[in-house]
């Protein structure tokens, strides 16, 4: 049978991942596979586990303000190492005026401050179904 | 297409390329159809890894110590395949796998491949796919192949049955020790080794688990040894490295590691014919048939051994 799998990864310096795990339990919840990462991720080794993992998506948290730098360069190493089939979603603390641009630069979503978790989880229900 | 996909995972596999290391084991792991066809693929290059197994109660410091002892073997050059196992909720069949966030440095290295695993159902300490991750790693060429198990601190005798060399790891202040006995901890002990060495109690400790191991079963040439470790501080690391190889070659020259992966053998086959037995009954048997039996059973008619006997003869009549 399959499972969903997911990376949770935090990216960047700051220190804080209450967010992140509360995603991360909501999705456990909903009968998924999360694999955390801890803090303080580099793109590097977030597209490594990820491929090591065989996940379905990554989701990124965010709270420092580098999600314009760190989030392309996940999207970009995952199309280098031919696994741009892995979905990437994002978190924490972001400016409604970026979301524009990282969604150009290939992140599926965002989920600011604040949406539930179920919105998070049927969102990924769905892209997982409609990849399948 | 099947067919060719399958030749192709395996051949990549061989190559050592990570996607298709990863993508195998998720077909393993979901039971895919093509699961068998890729060991088959695989098995004629298995058996060269040495399989290392990590059991403990929970916090221990199993994955610290994972971490630390990948970094001594990396040393030495020799490629490191781990498994990490952590429990999959019985209600939701989600998990979170946390292992990872304690060896973050061996992520980006080319001769490390770690892949994490829920155990799926799964009640002796590891997934039932981890047994033919096994042979994926050991197929890529990994020479060492390290699995925490889950750590629930009781009789994790998975990890016998498909461990080369099994550290069992105690900490200072757990202070039962004699709750581990009886759980049967101590007689899958190759090594014991008491991390956390840098907190205070690690000498009684290890003086505890020394007594209870010449109070044991154990013949006095295979007594396990106790290694006081700091798995935090790197302290003792590579003396428990250093154990584990040594125990390995010995096992090697004894005849002793022949003897254990022939019993290991036993026991998968074991399984597979049993696995596989009971899909095939329950593929052939209708439900209707199954109700008209268990009713004789609940009316005392005819004992439950005799129905299973009934069920097994007429199955394998009809197999010739
Ligand atoms: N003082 C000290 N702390 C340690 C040592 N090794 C691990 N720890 C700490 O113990 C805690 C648990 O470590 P883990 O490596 O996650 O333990 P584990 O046995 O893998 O835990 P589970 O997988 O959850 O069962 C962490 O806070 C570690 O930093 C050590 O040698 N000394
Ligand atoms: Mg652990």
């Amino acid at each position: 049978m399959e499972k969903i799998r997911i990376l949770i990864a935090k990216p960047g310096l700051d220190g804080h991942d209450r967010g992140a795990k509360v995603v991360a339990r909501a999705l456990r919840d909903a009968g998924m596979e999360v694999i955390y990462t801890g803090l303080r991720q580099t793109p590097e080794q977030i597209v490594e586990a990820a491929i090591q993992e065989d996940v379905d998506f990554i989701g990124l948290s965010c709270l420092s303000g580098a999600h314009n730098n760190l989030f392309p360069r996940v999207i970009n190493l995952l199309k280098e190492q031919n696994a741009a089939d892995i979905k990437v979603f994002g978190g924490g603390v972001i400016p409604q005026s970026d979301i524009p641009f990282l969604k150009e630069s290939g992140i599926v979503e965002i989920f600011g401050p604040g949406t539930s978790t179920e919105v998070t989880v049927s969102f990924i229900k769905q892209l997982y179904d409609e990849r399948s | 297409m099947n067919a060719a996909k399958v030749d192709k995972i395996v051949s990549e596999v061989l190559v050592g390329n990570k996607r298709y290391i990863a993508r195998a084991i998720s077909m393993l792991e979901n039971e895919s159809s093509q699961a068998a066809e890729i060991i088959k693929g695989l098995y004629p290059h298995c058996g060269r890894a040495h399989v290392i197994g990590i059991t403990g109660p929970p916090g221990a410091g199993k994955s610290t110590m994972v971490g630390a002892l990948v970094n001594q073997f990396r040393q030495s050059d020799k490629k490191c395949g781990i498994i990490l196992i952590d429990p999959s909720s019985p209600f939701t069949g989600g998990a979170i796998l946390g292992d990872r966030i304690r060896m973050p440095e061996h992520t980006t290295d080319k001769g490390v491949f770690i892949r994490s695993m829920g155990t799926r159902g799964s009640l002796g300490g590891l997934a039932l796919a981890t047994r033919d991750t096994v042979k994926v790693l050991d197929a890529a060429g990994y020479d060492l192949i390290i699995i925490e198990t889950v750590g629930i601190g009781q009789a994790e005798t998975d990890i016998v049955q498909t461990a080369d060399t099994v550290v069992v790891v105690s900490v200072p202040g757990l202070g039962d020790h004699i709750q581990t006995l009886k759980a049967g901890v101590m007689e899958i002990a190759d090594i014991f080794a008491v991390n956390k060495a840098d907190t205070d109690g690690a000498s009684k400790t290890v003086r505890e688990l020394k007594l209870m191991i010449e109070l044991s079963n154990y013949p006095a040439a295979e007594r396990p040894p106790v290694i006081p470790v700091s798995s935090l501080k790197n302290e003792g690391i590579d003396k428990l490295a250093g154990s584990i190889l040594e125990l390995h070659s010995q096992a090697l020259e004894s005849g002793r590691f022949e003897k254990r992966r022939k019993e290991q053998l036993a026991i998968e086959l074991n399984e597979i014919i049993r696995w596989q037995l009971i899909k095939r009954i329950n593929s052939k048997i209708s439900q209707h048939e199954l109700d008209v039996s268990i009713n004789e059973l609940y009316l005392h008619q005819i004992t439950p051994h005799e129905t299973a006997h009934n069920i097994l003869k007429s199955l394998l009549k009809g197999d010739e």
